[in-house]
């Protein structure tokens, strides 16, 4: 392990993964360890996100997916008791360096949740408001622009066109979360977290927001938490299996889901545990 | 019968019978009290008691029973209550709820919950001792007994309503609403300035109606602080007497079906559908708020 730990400092490095080409990697995750308090949720973590790329991670509850996910963007941030260790790498900067703006960081990587959180705002206000406090427009006309994009983008413009005065909580779940990713896609993030975007949504709901992810992987880098390994196998192009904070395998999905190395991933994805 | 006990039935009743007495007592109250206040109109119209400018029930001939500067002195010392405590209520809600650590909240609550215990003759008394003389020096007066000094002490009681209710408002914005801004890029005063505070607005509505519906119904304090002098009020430098004082202060000497008590109980109706119209509103803000954070 000491090797990878060298290696995370240099500039622009990786961990590990020869799978995933050099020039293509977004963010790198290098021996990551977080702890709540005295229990550790995380322990020594590390793995690629390849560009432009969807990367599920999967594991049964409570192995660590949303806390790993949530420090990609340092949403662990808001709850006190947490404490890091580990470099997260966004385009060879450690997020968790000293004079990081992580405010900064947040822009450039937007989150989805698990339950849809539309602000208690109209439609239109729930994607203005990201564009707003980014001070990202200039005149009123731009406004109406971005969003109408950012609703496009989401594939949800055809339903929500009429009614972009509306409270937000007035749209559907499937909906309210599609605005979740219009509000995310408004402020041109370059990676998207996905965190088990659908498992409050139907089997309809889902399958829109599983087309849209595939959509977005073309200008994004996407990486999504999820319980369901169907979608991992559906949607994703590599897959980290996360077991009791540690991570077991990492490596292409199609490769995870018919050979994979390590037994705890089989009897996973084989459902003899989960 | 047996079986009808066995059944709960027998419990069902009894609890319904808790359930309704508040009901008729309330129901009581209010019949008094309107069939004793409407009789004023036998004296006079409606609008000469609500828009008329003297009260003077008593050693006057012929008397005049006008409540205008009654309503409002009530109006101006609510008015007054509420220019200190909103903000001051507000403020504190919102550093309570956003910025304090966890240990000086465990302090702050309790410490301000403790403002509304105290019973309101004792405001009155600290008003009557070290307020009112204070005023009196610091604006050069005759007399310390003014609206603002009622304001002054009727704000601070209102407080604590204002600030428990608008810090649990605060607090029960889900967190869901926040990780959401953070996740954009906003900063903890723009996620508390543009997306808490405005999704708790109705909620610190409510606490605001409630708190002056607090002040409006306070009665010892204007009694005491207020000064009392049934004219239209010019100033907050000037005595006032407010609706509750009015009743408070001469419903032992206004003989019994004369219209001076009718007048005074027609002030009670007056009072209790402002009152009544604060709770409904307070409901109304409480229900929304509510429905946007989802509880």
């Amino acid at each position: 392990m000491v090797d990878i730990i060298t290696s995370c400092q240099l500039p622009v490095a990786s961990c590990q993964s020869s799978f995933i080409s050099q020039k293509e990697i977004k963010i790198s995750i290098c021996s990551l360890n977080i702890w709540y308090t005295d229990t550790q949720a995380i322990e020594d973590v590390s793995l690629d996100i390849e560009k432009n790329k969807v990367t599920a991670i999967i594991g049964p509850s409570g192995c660590g997916k949303s806390t790993l996910i949530r420090a990609m963007n340092r949403m662990n941030d808001i709850i006190p008791s947490v404490k890091v260790k580990g470099e997260i790498l966004l385009d060879g900067e450690n997020i968790y360096g000293e004079d990081i703006d992580v405010v900064g960081i947040r822009r450039r990587i937007g989150m989805v949740f698990q339950r849809p959180n539309p602000f208690p705002k109209s439609v239109f206000e729930n994607v203005a408001y990201g564009l707003k406090i980014n001070g990202l427009i200039k005149k009123k006309e731009e406004l109406i622009e971005k969003i109408e994009q950012a609703l496009k983008d989401a594939a949800l413009w055809s339903e929500v066109k009429d009614r972009l005065g509306d409270s937000a909580l007035d749209l559907s779940g499937g909906q309210q979360q599609r605005l979740c990713i219009a509000r995310a896609l408004a402020i041109e993030p370059e990676v998207i977290l996905f965190d088990e975007p659908c498992s409050s949504l139907d089997p309809t709901a889902t399958a829109k927001i599983e087309e849209l992810i595939q959509e977005l992987k073309k200008k994004y880098t996407i990486v999504i938490v999820t319980h369901n390994m169907q979608q991992a196998a559906r949607i994703s192009d590599f897959s980290a299996f996360l077991l009791l904070g540690k991570l077991i395998e990492f490596n292409r999905t199609d490769k995870i889901f018919t050979h994979p190395e390590d037994k705890r991933t089989e009897n996973y994805i084989t459902g003899r545990f989960g | 019968m047996k079986k009808f006990f066995r059944r709960g039935k027998g419990i069902e009743f009894l609890f319904l019978f808790f359930a309704l007495a508040s009901v008729f007592f309330l129901a009581g109250i209010v019949v008094v009290l309107f069939s004793s206040g409407l009789l004023i109109l036998r004296t006079v119209t409606l609008r000469e008691f609500i828009l008329g400018r003297y009260w003077h029930p008593l050693f006057y001939e012929p008397p005049a029973y006008g409540i205008l500067p009654i309503i409002l002195g009530s109006f101006w010392v609510t008015l007054g209550a509420m220019c200190i405590a909103i903000p001051l209520g507000v403020g504190a809600a919102v550093y309570i709820a956003e910025v304090a650590s966890p240990q000086l909240k465990e302090i702050l609550k309790p410490v301000i919950e403790l403002l509304g215990a105290i019973p309101s003759v004792v405001y009155g008394f600290f008003g009557v001792v070290a307020l009112a003389p204070f005023i009196m020096r610091l604006f050069d007066l005759p007399i310390g007994f003014t609206a603002l000094t009622a304001s002054i002490l009727l704000g601070l009681m209102a407080l604590p309503t204002i600030v428990t209710i608008s810090e649990d408002v605060i607090s029960s914005v889900p967190v869901l609403y926040r990780e959401a801004s953070y996740a954009l890029g906003a900063t903890k005063l723009e996620t508390a300035a543009k997306v808490v505070f405005p999704a708790a607005f109705p909620g610190i509505v409510t606490a605001i109606i409630l708190g002056m519906g607090r002040a409006i119904g306070e009665t010892m304090v204007v009694m005491m602080v207020a000064g009392g002098s049934a004219i239209i009020p010019r100033s907050f430098l000037q005595p006032v007497r407010a609706m509750t004082a009015t009743i408070g202060l001469e419903m032992g000497e206004a003989a019994s079906g004369s219209p001076h008590m009718h007048a005074l109980f027609g002030i009670g109706c007056v009072l209790f559908v402002l009152t009544l119209l604060f709770s409904i509103a307070a409901e109304r803000f409480s229900i929304r708020f509510r429905r946007q954070v989802g509880i």
